[in-house]
């Protein structure tokens, strides 16, 4: 399999003419996990959207597997925040996975051995077989959101956006959803998650990129994740002086 | 079986219960989205608005049904557009322009009904006259059927999509918002069928209770989709016949039947009901009762 990149060039979106994301340029490669790193309001989620194209975006393009067609396209999956979703709806696991499969099928071509193929197949892969006949509140939280995972391997996606993934989840649980993204990632795909919890990053993710507003840093997480790129994400968000000064007595020195 | 077949001696009770089945199943598919997509305060606001449209159409056009039908559906459509502009351009949420320009239609139409010469029947348009169901009424009742229930079936996958999560549906490439306009388009046209079985007050029973009993009852989004149709059909049926033997008003024994279908899977359904629910806990409890005293 050759190694796609997502490359994003100069990238602007603006809610309301109020820049949400400035001017980001990134070149992302297939087979990596990527922590999407920033404060609240650093526009994260309207990073993702506008990668699905669900915001317009102001400037910039977006091009995955050398063409520039990417919004209403299967190649990238956008999971959002397991807040956003009604729990109660009457599906099962396995009937939200056949979700990633309807739009390849259109409005009258029936759900064929392929696709029922395609779904079994998403659902050993993230290792929810045995729980697919479950209503989906039946299911624990890593088990909503790696059901997710699997509807978007379903619809053949490459690329996987997870808005905060992780929030929430226990020890274990946690551990399974980071198993179970390195395992995608491997195998040629490109996961990038929003992420809160500083100190799980270096488990979970090999490369981070530092968001607010507009790109602070970008690298493998051995190298860019440090105090300095932290600290520099994390600060400039507040401008008032009091910041500076409550942050100051926050940290012991 | 002779208080069965009785009734059908009556043209008006055929041609009634012919237009019932067709309102019931049309109305119950459409009650799978209106309860997941939670439009049911939505759906009550367009019932209300039609009645200017209707009696604009009552006082310029005369009680055909054809106008009457028209009436509505251009005020349902004016009071849709007129939320989304009022919400759209000033601090002013939906729910709050949809509740303003809901309660101000109504007024309008209460008004306007009392200028016009035929008042006597208003209180058709307000709560159903199934039993007076002309040619051209069927003609409407089974058009806006022919309409509604394909569309319904050929847009179930994207409609579902769309349901579940919206932003999702659309990074998937799902239309949402020319699907939204389509689903509030088929909502109008038959709650305007509806208009005839029970009126404009209770014409939210129709468009909620099926799906909502099988809501109870079922994991399962088909049955809920065929399911709704069915419960919406037979439920409209036996609240004709109830109101037939029992001499009572035809909208409102078909809403209270609706009615009892639900209340008897709220509590009696073998999955979600109350019943089930207490005797669940109880044997859960039981269970652990004996797990520690096995200690």
């Amino acid at each position: 399999m050759t190694t796609h990149h997502l490359e994003i060039k100069d990238l602007t979106v603006a809610y309301h003419r109020v820049p949400a994301v400035h001017h980001v340029s990134l070149d992302l490669q297939c087979g990596h996990c990527v922590a999407l790193l920033g404060p609240n309001g650093a526009g994260k989620t309207t990073f993702f959207k506008a990668l699905v194209g669900l915001v317009p975006k102001e400037t910039g393009a977006i091009i995955f597997g050398g063409h520039g067609k990417v919004g209403a396209d299967t190649d990238i999956a956008y999971l959002p925040q397991r807040s956003v979703i009604d729990w109660d709806f009457p599906v099962t696991a396995r009937d939200m996975v056949e979700m990633g499969r309807y739009m390849r099928l259109g409005v009258w071509r029936r759900f064929g051995k392929a696709d029922a193929q395609a779904v079994d197949d998403a659902l050993r892969t993230i290792g929810l077989t045995d729980l697919a006949e479950r209503q989906i509140s039946a299911l624990s939280g890593g088990q909503q959101q790696r059901a997710f995972l699997a509807r978007s391997l379903a619809q053949n996606a490459h690329v996987f956006l997870l808005d905060e993934p992780f929030t929430g989840l226990d020890q274990t649980a946690q551990d399974l959803l980071g198993e179970t993204i390195r395992r995608l990632a491997a195998a040629g795909n490109l996961v990038i998650a929003s992420h809160h919890d500083l100190k799980s990053v270096p488990e979970l993710f090999d490369q981070v990129v530092f968001l607010n507003g507009e790109l602070i840093a970008f690298g493998e997480t051995g190298e860019v994740f440090n105090d300095e790129n932290i600290a520099r994400t994390y600060r400039t968000h507040v401008f008032s002086g009091t910041h500076e000064h409550r942050s100051g007595l926050a940290r012991p020195t | 079986m002779n208080w069965l077949s009785e009734p059908f001696r009556h043209e008006f009770m055929q041609r009634a219960l012919f237009g019932c089945a067709l309102i019931g199943f049309t109305n119950g598919m459409l009650s799978a989205f209106i309860v997941l997509r939670r439009l049911a305060l939505m759906a009550d606001a367009m019932a209300h608005s039609l009645l200017p449209g209707v009696a604009l159409a009552l006082i310029f056009f005369g009680l055909a049904p054809a106008n009457l039908f028209f009436g509505g559906l251009v005020a349902a459509l004016l009071v849709g557009l007129g939320v989304q502009i009022i919400s759209g351009s000033s601090r002013i949420k939906e729910d709050t322009s949809l509740g303003l320009l809901f309660a101000c239609s109504f007024a309008l139409g209460l008004v306007l009904l009392s200028l016009s010469p035929a008042r006597v029947n208003v209180t058709h348009y307000l709560f159903g006259n199934i039993l007076g169901l002309s040619d051209d009424d069927l003609w409407i009742i089974y058009l806006i059927s022919c309409i509604v229930l394909p569309l319904l079936v050929a847009f179930q996958r994207p409609l579902l999509l769309l349901m579940f999560e919206p932003s999702v549906a659309a990074s998937q490439g799902v239309l949402v918002r020319p699907l939204t306009y389509m689903l509030m388009g088929l909502l109008v046209l038959s709650m305007i069928s509806s208009l005839q079985a029970v009126g404009v007050v209770l014409a939210l029973g129709m468009l909620i209770a099926p799906a909502a009993t099988i809501y109870l009852c079922s994991d399962s989004f088909a049955a809920m989709f065929w399911g709704g149709g069915i419960i919406g059909t037979l439920g409209s049926c036996a609240g004709l016949f109830v109101s037939y033997w029992l001499n009572l008003p035809s909208g409102a024994c078909i809403v209270l039947v609706l009615g009892v279908i639900f209340f008897a899977a709220y509590l009696f359904s073998p999955k979600y009901g109350m019943l089930s629910k207490f005797l669940r806990r109880h044997h859960l409890h039981e269970e652990s009762l004996a797990r520690w005293r096995e200690r």
